[in-house]
């Protein structure tokens, strides 16, 4: 392991020779946009938010799974990156139906800070509105592919920090989604152990805490009905 | 197997040679219109006239003139039937003896023939892909012998790099330097893969080449091995290729049987052993990092480079993956030296190259020609031109990667940069003609869909983007988009071509790109004013008449 | 000073950006003031007026009369603004749309025969009753939208933020959480 000295942001920062460009840039307190980073698992270069500009090289790359090298120049905020990161996610929300409004992840969604954040006001292109279901099979956890952004983040904490492997990504292109086991119900995954990381690791509404909807808010009105009863025949009262 | 007795092999087939060849294409072009009917027929006919001693139906690979199939040619006058009837079998053979076939007769003096220069074609059409002896009689696996038993790995590195063959799956990276590149990537476990998941729509040579001459691909990758230091391939073909797989299955068998795959090649310290591994229909796998998960079995999608396969590969270890027409160059590029391939072609894009002919032209088949060779040649000498008195529009390479050229660029020469300067690419060979029917919005908008539908899903720009750049061609096509739908069509394209993680998202707009460049008058007059956009504000937008 | 001449309308919203209006407070007494309302839900005008400085258009289009009144607004109004989710995204009303291609027709049939208790069968009176789009559309796809103002609804305190600026003569610009959907 050797120390290197590369720019971003036209700061000069030193590093180990083994990092990647996001984890310096994060040490220095330079923020790139990620959706598909998630901090213990390993990384796949999906979301393309990260993409930054080095010197010397035509593509973009990935900030995430490209590894510093000494004298390397990045530029992580240019105009043309701003542009591109915008239409992406004018693309997520675009592609399935993300209704802030009624999401149980309004206000800690990461997709939703990331679009405010990249001052993305309206999207310019037309809503899909693909049809897409539920799965509420599981006891104790949701998954709801219309707000799904197909990070993988789920897939990866499942297989690399629990190492269950229940979930997994099926179909291609649009119609990929994410499936338990060998695409049966959660419910019936039997591979799972309830663990509860794939909802930790979901940057958005599509993995939730059953109960968190506002279709499944349960209010047991019996109680209400016990205390007012048992007040006026005096219960309590031994 | 040593080489008197790989000799040996070679005269005794030479010398079993009859009188009269007939030799009857065996490839999948042909076999759809009956051919092997007409195989069985000619055989049937040789029997009963009592021939057998004196004429040899011989099942070859593709003889090329794909639209005239099934294809018969006898040797040794040459003589070519086309459209056989398996009812004018009797005929053909009182042909041979004068009589009047009841077939029509090709020309194999026309241009189409004669313009074609055979290096991965040159067994195609002529040996019995189903025969290792018939392949060693035509100078197989000498290459290999000579690379095991009188060069080293390196000088066989050097030969490819003096040939400056570069890839022919599409981007052309020098093969020379690859090889190189892997022979020094430590590692005691290396692979050799050959990418033979032919996918763009209207491309055929990777499948005719794998039908006509498998031995020539086996033989490559052997080679290969044996100059990067790896000691297991795999072929990575798709399943829609079942004749191709059935021929590679039998081929590799045949050549373990004679020792020409397994342990101690020639009798000397290297091993090498090939195995099949067949996709399962998604055109992404033929991008070689999806390609190699989909081989370590798992999901088929595309990882960022670096690292590249070179340097970690299969399982991690340094993988040398070739397309198969590029393989298939490599026994001859041994044979006759890298200096003789390098006099072929133009000064950057050396030797030949298949392409499949398509679309709207008279003769449909596959071609051989070396690089350089102008477009014009391939399309109005070669082709035919456009069927039924039409005018040629465009010719389209690269397939969804690639893109239009217009007739106007038809003396364009065929090799890597010159079609890169127009905005397509050289692709794996796919040659799709266009006539002036065919709405160039439309074909935007087909490769568009194809990318859509054989997208991964694992990027956004190439999994959401490829769906609205879709859209807005749909909205284009249906008279209902208006010019900022175009600005934004415009915008996505740069956006995904420049974003996308792999090769399929990043020439998914080329295409596109391409008919805009050339024909953007077609999407403009499309278009509808803009009545209630930014400018207008409500009121019409002043056209130019009323301005 | 002439006051701004400024309208609001709702199509397929909850009148719940309407309200968020009034959540202004005292604010709108400064308010009327510096703007003349000159058509909206609140005024009983029947026909929307020529020359309107801006425009506030809550909800979604659901339904051909939404158009035509968003063209005719376009036509005669400098800046139109996209009030609240619904305009700006389509919001809760779009979820039909993902019910696939019968939608319109099977939200009516749902609503005024399946679940009606009497007089089931759908309304359908010729120039009366509104005909609904196959599906439900912001704003912007049918026409320009000057500015964007998200939120189910946007709070007080961003409308206050964006009509400050317009009062100011400024072009707009909201940022950061003020640009929030949900």
């Amino acid at each position: 392991m050797a120390a290197i000295t590369l720019t971003i942001d036209d700061k000069q920062v030193s590093a180990e020779d083994s990092q990647s460009v996001l984890s310096i840039a994060q040490e220095q307190g330079i923020a790139i946009p990620t959706l598909c980073h998630l901090e213990g698992v390993y990384d796949v270069g999906a979301c393309r938010l990260c993409l930054v500009e080095v010197a010397g090289v035509n593509k973009l790359l990935p900030a995430c799974t490209t590894k510093a090298t000494e004298g390397m120049v990045v530029r992580t905020d240019t105009e043309r990156l701003r542009k591109y990161r915008k239409i992406t996610l004018e693309l997520l929300f675009a592609e399935r139906n993300h209704v802030c409004a009624i999401c149980v992840a309004n206000g800690h969604c990461e997709l939703q800070t990331m679009a405010y954040n990249q001052g993305m006001d309206h999207v310019r292109y037309d809503y899909c509105f693909p049809k897409w279901d539920m799965d509420l099979t599981h006891e104790r956890f949701g998954m709801d592919h219309n707000r799904c952004i197909l990070c993988a983040r789920c897939v990866r904490a499942c297989w690399h920090i629990e190492g269950a492997g229940t979930k997994n990504v099926a179909g291609r292109g649009a119609r990929s989604h994410i499936i338990t086991d060998m695409f049966q119900p959660w419910g019936e995954a039997e591979s799972c152990t309830s663990c509860g990381k794939c909802v930790m690791a979901c940057p958005t509404g599509a993995l939730f805490e059953r109960g968190s909807t506002t279709g499944e808010m349960q209010r047991d009105r019996t109680t209400l009905e016990f205390i007012v009863t048992a007040r006026e025949k005096k219960q309590w009262i031994a | 197997m040593d080489l008197s007795e790989l000799n040996q092999i070679k005269e005794r087939e030479l010398a079993a040679r009859k009188k009269y060849t007939l030799r009857c294409c065996m490839a999948a072009g042909c076999m759809s219109s009956n051919a092997e009917s007409v195989k069985e027929e000619l055989e049937k006919a040789v029997t009963e006239a009592g021939l057998g001693q004196e004429v040899e139906v011989r099942g070859v690979g593709c003889m090329r003139l794909c639209c005239e199939g099934p294809l018969v040619q006898a040797d040794p006058d040459g003589i070519l039937f086309e459209q056989v009837d398996p009812d004018a079998a009797k005929s053909i053979i009182a042909a041979l003896k004068g009589g009047k076939a009841k077939a029509r007769l090709g020309n194999p003096q026309s241009p189409f023939f004669t313009q074609q220069k055979s290096i991965v074609l040159a067994n195609s059409g002529i040996v019995d892909p189903e025969r290792i002896e018939s392949y060693i009689a035509a100078d197989g696996y000498q290459a290999l012998y000579h690379v095991l038993r009188e060069l080293d790995p390196n000088e066989v590195v050097t030969e490819m790099v003096t040939s400056g063959l570069r890839g022919r799956g599409g981007a052309g990276f020098p093969v020379g330097l690859k090889w190189g590149t892997v022979a020094k990537s430590p590692g005691a476990k290396k692979y050799v893969v050959c990418n033979a998941d032919e996918g763009d729509p209207g491309a055929f040579m990777d499948r005719s080449v794998l039908e006509s001459d498998p031995h020539a691909i086996l033989e490559g990758m052997a080679i290969a091995a044996f100059a990067v230091g790896a000691d297991q391939g795999f072929i990575y073909a798709r399943a829609e290729y079942p004749l191709a797989i059935d021929r590679l299955k039998k081929a590799i068998k045949q050549a373990k049987a004679k020792g020409l795959l397994g342990a101690g090649i020639f009798d000397s310290p290297f091993n090498f052993t090939v195995d099949i591994r067949i996709g399962a229909g998604a055109f992404v796998c033929g991008e070689e990092t999806a390609l190699m998960m989909s081989i370590e079995g798992r999901r088929g999608t595309p990882r960022p480079r670096p690292p590249f396969p070179a340097e970690s590969g299969l399982w991690g270890c340094p993988t040398l993956i070739n397309n198969v027409e590029t393989l298939a160059n490599v026994a001859p590029i041994i044979r006759n030296g890298g200096e003789w391939f390098a006099g072929i072609g133009t000064e950057k894009s050396k030797g030949t190259k298949v392409f499949a002919l398509a679309g709207k032209i008279k003769n449909t088949g596959l071609i051989e020609v070396p690089m350089g060779t102008p477009l014009r040649t391939i399309v109005e000498e070669m082709g035919g031109g456009a069927p039924d008195g039409g005018t040629i529009k465009a010719v389209q390479t690269g397939g969804p990667s690639g893109g239009c050229i217009p007739a106007h660029s038809l003396d364009t020469p065929v090799d890597y940069e010159s079609l890169g300067k127009l905005g397509s690419i050289m692709g794996s060979g796919g040659m799709i003609v266009m006539d002036q029917d065919t709405n160039m919005v439309d074909v935007a908008r087909f490769f568009m869909e194809f990318c859509m539908d054989e997208s991964c899903g694992k990027c956004i720009p190439c999994r959401a983007g490829t769906v609205q750049m879709h859209h807005l061609l749909d909205k284009i096509m249906d008279r209902k988009a208006t010019a900022r739908d175009l600005q934004k069509l415009e915008e996505l394209c740069d956006m995904v071509k420049s974003t996308s993680l792999c090769g399929l998202g990043q020439t998914a707009p080329n295409p596109t790109l391409s008919t805009l460049r050339f024909f953007r008058n077609e999407y403009e007059e499309r278009l509808q004013p803009d009545v209630f956009g930014p400018r207008g504000n409500g009121k019409p937008a002043k056209t130019k008449a009323s301005a | 000073m002439d006051r701004l001449r400024v309208a609001t309308i709702w199509f397929g919203g909850c009148s719940g950006c309407h309200m968020s209006f009034l959540d202004l407070d005292e604010f709108l007494i400064d308010l009327a003031a510096k703007i003349e309302i000159v058509f909206s839900p609140v005024v009983d005008t029947k026909e929307y007026p020529a020359a309107v400085d801006v425009c506030l258009i809550e909800g979604a289009l659901c339904n051909e009369e939404n158009v035509e009144w968003l063209k005719i607004i376009r036509e005669r109004t400098r800046v139109l603004v996209a009030f609240g989710d619904c305009a700006v995204t389509g919001n809760v009303p779009t979820m039909r749309n993902a019910l696939g291609l019968n939608n319109d027709v099977n939200v009516l049939d749902r609503a005024y025969r399946e679940c009606a208790d009497n007089n089931q069968g759908i309304p359908n009176e010729a120039g009366i009753v509104p005909t609904l789009l196959k599906r439900v559309i912001p704003l912007h796809e049918v026409v320009h939208v000057d500015l964007f103002l998200p939120g189910c609804p946007p709070p007080a305190g961003r409308i206050k933020s964006l009509l400050v600026q317009v009062l100011e003569g400024q072009s707009p610009v909201l940022e950061g959480a003020n640009i929030k959907f949900g």
